[in-house]
């Protein structure tokens, strides 16, 4: 079973809809037993930093992420409150992953930065045998829709261009983040998922 | 770089996807959810539905159809059409739509695209502005382009973005259904006075069409109907050919 975690904010139909088109069960939940009872643990991309911490404070889940063993995927938001700090409402974050969270910009840069664009690592990625990106090419094109992006540290497995190189997807131990939505990227969008959800080890 | 856009658009009538001029002479062009996972596996980087229902009957089946789109498309798709209040977007929202765009209920009240961009952010709100050039400048039209709003077009453009629109959506009257090119003189113009996104809609009749706005005038997307439903170019072909020119585009490889 996935557990997609419901910290009661926008729109989670699309992810719950691509993890049952690959063929998973999944139960939206903030229950900590639940959670902790899963194979697979998503935390969902919609919100604002500052709030979706809140959000996470409120239902004590803090601890209870940071200490999941089993495989975790954060997306977009999602992986932005597992860093150290977000600059979106100067908000301290998880902390799994050491990278801060920057706000985009730069000249003739619109902000948000909205639309596909290409993940580059995705063969240094593969020749980890870490496995995410199993079956995507190099530079394959994945879909955005933020403002703020991971800086570039030591978990960044792959990176993104736009006015600067950002983090695009991030590793630590069990922890993946990605600040692309695998749910709105296509055909490759579902592969990453289906890779993630294949998975039931340490990246 | 992010890549420029391609983005089929249906109407949607009473279940169907149609085609017709001015609402009159619709025509039935198939399934909406089968068509757009069609476009989908074309390549299409995001879609638009449009309700053109003018019924509270037609409206219910546009909710429920919204809920089909998001259960089956693995891309982004837009939804607009009727749109008046936070309440309808919220309920759009909730069956899966990644993005609303909202016409007349913004032109009748401005504060809306406040409103709905608050609540859900920029990046969920689509301002989509008809216009057409009369004498000396373009006149924004509301209600399907049937009434002057009053407004002059670029004006209006840069108040939606102050507003919080994260899109701007703009149809050429003069250029829709011509299929003799966009509006590309109008369209530089406009991308020169935002910081936000512009998709351009209106007059594309060949693939040439959409290299010369994508050269000529900085748009980020690209929207088109007929070229699409019909045939006449389809999207791989037209990806290819963008690609040649130099344009950066998503070509799917699968």
């Amino acid at each position: 079973m996935v557990a997609i975690i419901d910290y009661g904010t926008g729109n989670i139909f699309s992810l719950c809809n691509a993890v049952k088109r690959a063929g998973f069960d999944y139960t939206v939940t903030c229950n900590t037993n639940e959670i902790k009872a899963s194979s697979h643990v998503i935390l969902p991309g919609v919100g604002e930093a500052s709030e979706v911490m809140k959000e996470i404070d409120s239902r004590d889940l803090a601890e209870t992420i940071k200490t999941l063993k089993v495989p975790v995927l954060g997306i977009c938001i999602g992986m932005q409150v597992m860093c150290s700090f977000s600059e979106e409402g100067g908000t301290e974050c998880l902390s799994i992953f050491p990278e801060r969270v920057l706000k985009l910009g730069g000249e003739g840069v619109k902000i948000p930065h909205m639309g596909w664009n290409r993940v580059n690592g995705v063969n240094k990625a593969n020749g980890l045998g870490v496995g995410l990106f199993d079956g995507i090419e190099q530079g394959e094109w994945f879909y955005f829709v933020h403002s703020f992006a991971p800086e570039k540290g030591v978990s960044v497995l792959t990176t993104t261009e736009y006015g600067v190189e950002f983090g695009s997807t991030l590793i630590k131990d069990n922890f993946v983040g990605t600040q692309f939505h695998p749910e709105k990227s296509g055909v490759a969008g579902e592969r990453f998922l289906m890779n993630f959800l294949n998975t039931s080890k340490n990246y | 770089m992010v890549a420029k856009r391609i983005i089929p658009c249906l109407d949607v009538h009473e279940g169907e996807t149609v085609k017709g001029v001015n609402f009159l002479n619709l025509r039935v062009m198939g399934d909406p959810v089968e068509m757009g996972r069609m476009y989908s596996q074309q390549g299409a980087d995001e879609l638009v539905y449009l309700d053109i229902s003018a019924t509270n009957e037609g409206r219910g089946t546009f909710l429920s159809l919204v809920k089909r789109v998001a259960s089956t498309l693995n891309i982004p798709f837009t939804v607009g059409g009727g749109i008046s209040t936070a309440d309808d977007a919220a309920r759009l929202l909730d069956s899966g739509a990644d993005k609303i765009s909202l016409n007349s209920a913004a032109l009748r009240d401005p504060s809306l695209i406040e409103k709905v961009a608050k609540r859900y952010g920029s990046q969920f709100v689509v301002v989509a502005i008809d216009a057409k050039f009369s004498s000396d400048r373009w006149d924004v039209m509301s209600n399907g382009g049937k009434l002057s709003a009053q407004r002059e077009f670029f004006e209006w453009a840069k108040e939606a973005e102050s507003r919080g629109a994260g899109e701007i959506l703009f149809t050429s009257m003069d250029h829709d259904g011509t299929k003799q090119g966009f509006a590309v003189e109008t369209l530089a113009k406009l991308c020169s006075l935002l910081n936000i996104p512009v998709i351009a809609s209106g007059g594309a009749g060949k693939a040439e069409h959409f290299s010369e706005l994508f050269l000529n005038s900085g748009v980020d997307a690209a929207l088109a109907a007929s070229v699409f439903h019909e045939g006449t170019v389809p999207i791989p072909t037209l990806k290819r050919y963008l690609e040649s020119c130099g344009i950066p585009v998503r070509i799917t490889k699968v």
